[in-house]
């Protein structure tokens, strides 16, 4: 075979990896949507605090240990202990789940009825804040993020299509990892989502708040419950991207990428947010690949937004979103 | 009621002439949902008509085809004995037609008179250039306008809301402003969407007093969607009755309340 | 009872439709007025300019676009930080290219072009709407700074990608590169915004501003009563764009004098702007001024309590900002979404009233 047509390949196979990382965060979102009518802009600094808080309890930081030093005048940095990275995922965790509590409490309950733009800024503001705390609580300086997940190229991959092709493809072992979770994630979900009794009433609340309400449905719990959901997710896309690039605020941008896959997928659909997410990650690595060096390259900053766009003008609710019927 | 064409003089007093607006052989699809079927009648200049039928008959609907939000995929409009080619809802509102809608629609972020304002836009004539400078052509429009709308604001007895935020108002008074937003265009044939629904007798009976006037002050040609048939026998010259999408009975309200097809869909069994 | 409008009645329509009903606040705009043209200018100094007039100025002017398309019209925009770009770099190649003519003219000009571009990028507001289109706005967000960046012709081939503008004069007084005295900095962006303002206020007040209302609050009834949604929304687009690049281009070439696209007219210059008019009161031109003093006033206001009151590191002190400011997002819009504009109407009806209770 052709190599370009094999380096074509490859990136084809990078591009689809990229892309389960980006339906993973794309998922968080889809969630909330679905069951609150909240586009959450945070989500993406989930992902950045999640990553924060898991780096900060693995290697025993003490928390707010800058702000504490400027206050009192001290010098702490550690407590001095590390912890095993799975007691450390534990707890992140729990740490999601205890902000998604607060979250509902002190935003969400006051924004019941207003429109979905009030939201979605509010969730702008949010991200804002918690980015800030993030920096105060764990500092801001990049951190490596090291949970023990497989690293590096992968040798029998490697190998074997060195045999096939006679040409090695280059396939990070992590990248694999990150699409069977991102894989079994997805599954687990839609299963929970179609088929358990919190599923079912998720989705009545994501169709209309009062309704929910008057049949019994506690809209406080399925927040909770869609929150603490997203936060996990978050998690498990901040190890991921954090493995990958380390923790830092460009972690947070992800969110932003996330945008064009919603868009493509249709804001409410679980399979639209991964089908999505495959064709942002493959688009934008085979444009980059072939038109990029003839414009200067970096087309990844824009080029999602921009199939994006071109796609909603002819598709306003995306490849699996539901069709808005407009009545008076 | 006459059945030629010709203009002629009700016993009130008020003038009704040719045809205006004929609906010929309408048929829209949803899907694979009829919401209308092979639906043919007329409504002439001047007259009170009013269509009436069970929820769902697609009632709202013909009223959207008329404002050409729908797009019939059978069927013709013809408007003041032209065909009406298929065209946007704001050009179907220049043309002179103008609307209010079951569920207010009315700008909430608004006050009362600049709602009213609204309906005056299809008269507007000032360019932007020109409102960017507001001193001069702009200004003198505005004031014109405000002019006009200050008597339908009178007309309607509206005076102690105009600067009030439309958001705050209570059922009724929204109704009102929309009714007024409606006749700020100065129309030629306004569409009402069951102008009544949710009032009181009181509330009934100003709202009707209001539509007669308008039908008779003005001349507007008048079709009211309305579900409270003492209303519609009392009001409206000629009535349409629809019933799953089909025309099942059209004529004066005394002909429409004998019609046996009527009585069955809609009136149910009669007793005295 | 010094605050009243008792036997302020208006006879005309006229009357009844001015900016300032109430006497009161009438005589408080002159007075505000007279100060900053009559008295500032011969007080100021360079920290005062720099730190904060000329930044709120001009976040004003971008303030006020950024609220006509989003607060009026409803459309929600994320490219306010690439608008600005274009605003920019307008002025730059349109300075370089032609020195002899006057500055005021390459601003009002690079403002027309910005309105071009925000034409092109609003075409699709008609088929998409709410996030979808915030998502379109950030597609010329992320296109425009790479664009800026990559094709050299844009920044005249300079091996440092940066922009910078050469001095300019008006009657004779440097108003841009580094002979600009503080007052000439300060007169300039003041003469816009009065000028913008003013044009702001005539446009929210006429048919275009409730066509832009009606859209923004119910587009299909808006349409069905005669809206052309092509037009309103376009036209939106059109002057909000002009408006955010007359401010994009005093950005570069009155106050930072040199730029790089990236740090200046980033993602984060949009939601900057966003924020003020959050702040500030969607849909309101005071609201944007409002919100502009807001976010320029609070970073001095957090680094002098902080840093040089408190001794706290800088870094910490930019880190609790982005705490603040998030938290006072999420706030108003809880308490008050209508923000600072309407708590500041709501001070003067109880003023109105004052000392009476209600």
């Amino acid at each position: 075979m052709p190599e370009q047509l094999l380096f074509a390949m490859e990136v084809t196979l990078n591009g689809l990896m990229a892309g389960v990382l980006y339906a993973l965060v794309a998922l968080g979102f889809v969630l909330i949507f679905k069951a609150s009518g909240v586009f959450n802009y945070a989500q993406g600094v989930l992902a950045l605090f999640a990553a924060l808080t898991l780096v900060g309890l693995q290697q025993g930081q003490i928390p707010f240990a800058h702000l504490i030093n400027a206050v009192f005048g001290t010098e702490l940095h550690a407590f001095g202990w590390q912890l095993p990275s799975l007691v450390a995922i534990v707890l992140t965790a729990v740490v999601m789940i205890g902000l998604a509590i607060l979250i509902e409490r002190l935003v969400l309950r006051h924004l019941v009825n207003q429109e979905p733009i009030i939201l979605f800024m509010a969730t702008i503001g949010l991200a804002y804040f918690l980015e800030g705390f993030g920096d105060v609580m764990w500092g801001a300086d990049v951190k490596t993020l090291d949970v023990g997940l497989p690293q590096g190229i992968s040798e029998t991959i490697d190998e074997v299509t060195f045999n096939w092709f006679g040409y090695g493809f280059f396939i990070d072992r992590l990248d694999i990892f990150a699409t069977v979770i991102a894989a079994l994630l997805v599954i687990s979900l839609t299963l929970f989502s179609q088929f358990s009794k919190q599923g079912r009433a998720l989705r009545a609340v994501a169709d209309d708040h009062q309704a929910a309400l008057s049949v019994g449905i506690s809209l406080r719990f399925i927040w909770v419950l869609v929150w603490s959901i997203a936060g996990f997710v978050a998690l498990v896309a901040g190890i991921m991207w954090g493995a990958k690039m380390g923790v830092q605020f460009s972690l947070s941008l992800i969110a932003l990428k996330a945008l064009p896959v919603l868009m493509l997928g249709g804001f409410t659909s679980i399979p639209g947010a991964i089908v999505g997410g495959l064709i942002i990650g493959v688009g934008e690595k085979l444009f980059e690949f072939s038109i990029g060096p003839l414009v200067g390259g970096a087309t990844e900053n824009w080029f999602a937004y921009v199939l994006a766009l071109v796609f909603l003008v002819f598709r306003p609710q995306g490849l699996f979103g539901e069709r808005i019927i407009e009545r008076v | 009621m006459k059945d030629s064409f010709e203009p002629f003089v009700t016993a009130d007093g008020r003038t009704i002439g040719g045809v205006l607006m004929e609906m010929r052989n309408i048929t829209l699809r949803f899907g694979g949902v009829e919401a209308i079927r092979d639906i043919s009648f007329d409504i002439r200049d001047g007259e009170i008509r009013a269509i009436i039928g069970p929820n769902g008959a697609g009632k709202s609907s013909m009223l959207n085809v008329i404002s050409g939000f729908y797009h019939p995929q059978e069927g013709e409009v013809w408007y003041r004995g032209e065909r009406r080619a298929p065209m946007r809802p704001f050009e179907v509102a220049r043309l002179g037609i103008a609307r209010t809608f079951q569920n207010i629609a009315l700008f909430e972020g608004m006050s009362v008179l600049d709602n009213i304002m609204t309906g005056r836009l299809t008269l507007m004539q000032t360019g932007i250039w020109h409102q960017a400078l507001w001193w001069g052509r702009a200004q003198a429009e505005e004031v014109a306008h405000r002019a006009q709308v200050e008597k339908i604001i009178d007309f309607l007895e509206i005076q102690h809301i105009r600067k009030t935020p439309v958001g705050s108002l209570p059922y009724g008074l929204k109704k009102r402003v929309e009714l007024a937003r409606a006749l700020a265009a100065e129309p030629k044939l306004l569409l009402l969407d069951e102008p009544m629904a949710g009032m009181n007798v009181e509330e009934k009976e100003d709202m009707s007093r209001f539509i007669l006037d308008v039908n008779d002050e003005f001349g507007t040609t008048i079709v009211l969607i309305e579900h409270d048939m003492g209303v519609v026998m009392d009001l409206s010259d000629r009535v349409v009755v629809m019933d799953y999408g089909r025309k099942i009975g059209d004529g004066t309200p005394d002909e429409v309340r004998a019609n046996p097809e009527v009585i069955d869909a809609y009136l149910g069994v009669a007793h005295d | 009872m010094i605050y009243r409008e008792a036997g302020d009645f208006k006879t005309t329509y006229v009357a009844d439709s001015q900016t300032f009903p109430i006497r009161f606040d009438r005589w408080g705009y002159f007075a505000l007025l007279a100060v900053a043209v009559g008295v500032v200018p011969f007080v100021i100094n360079d920290y005062w300019a720099n730190a904060i007039f000329v930044p709120f100025l001009i976040y004003a002017i971008a303030a006020l676009g950024l609220n006509i398309l989003t607060g009026y019209a409803g459309q929600l925009s994320l490219g306010t930080g690439g608008f600005m770009a274009v605003g920019a770099y307008a002025t730059y190649k349109l300075m370089t290219a032609f020195p002899e003519v006057s500055i005021f003219i390459h601003i009002l000009l690079a403002g027309g072009v910005t309105a071009l571009v925000g034409v092109l990028f609003g075409l699709p507001s008609l088929r998409i709407k709410g996030f979808y289109l915030a998502v379109a706005t950030l597609a010329a967000q992320f296109f425009l700074v790479w664009l800026f960046n990559k094709v050299p012709w844009f920044y005249n081939y300079s091996a440092s990608g940066q922009i910078s503008a050469p001095e300019r004069t008006i009657f004779g007084i440097p108003v841009t590169g580094a002979n600009t005295s503080a007052w000439a900095q300060y007169f300039v962006c003041l003469a816009f915004v009065l000028l913008l303002a003013w044009v702001a206020r005539n446009l929210t007040r006429g048919a275009i501003g409730r066509q832009w209302m009606a859209i923004r609050d119910m587009d299909i009834a808006a349409e069905i009563i005669g809206v052309n949604p092509l037009r309103a929304k376009l036209t939106a687009f059109a002057v909000s764009s002009f408006f955010i690049g007359v401010a994009g281009a005093l950005f570069f070439a009155v106050y930072l004098g040199a730029a790089e696209v990236g740090e200046a007219f980033g993602i984060q210059k949009s939601f900057l702007v966003l924020f003020m008019v959050i702040i500030g009161g969607l849909g309101s031109v005071f609201g944007s001024f409002a919100g502009a003093a807001f976010l320029v006033l609070l970073p001095v206001f957090l680094k002098n309590l902080l840093v040089g009151g408190l001794g706290w590191p800088t870094d910490l002190a930019a880190h609790i900002e982005l705490m603040i400011v998030g938290a006072l997002i999420v706030i108003f819009l809880i308490a008050e979404p209508h923000g600072l504009a309407r708590l500041w109407r709501v001070a003067k009806q109880k003023l109105r009233l004052w000392p009476f209770p209600h």
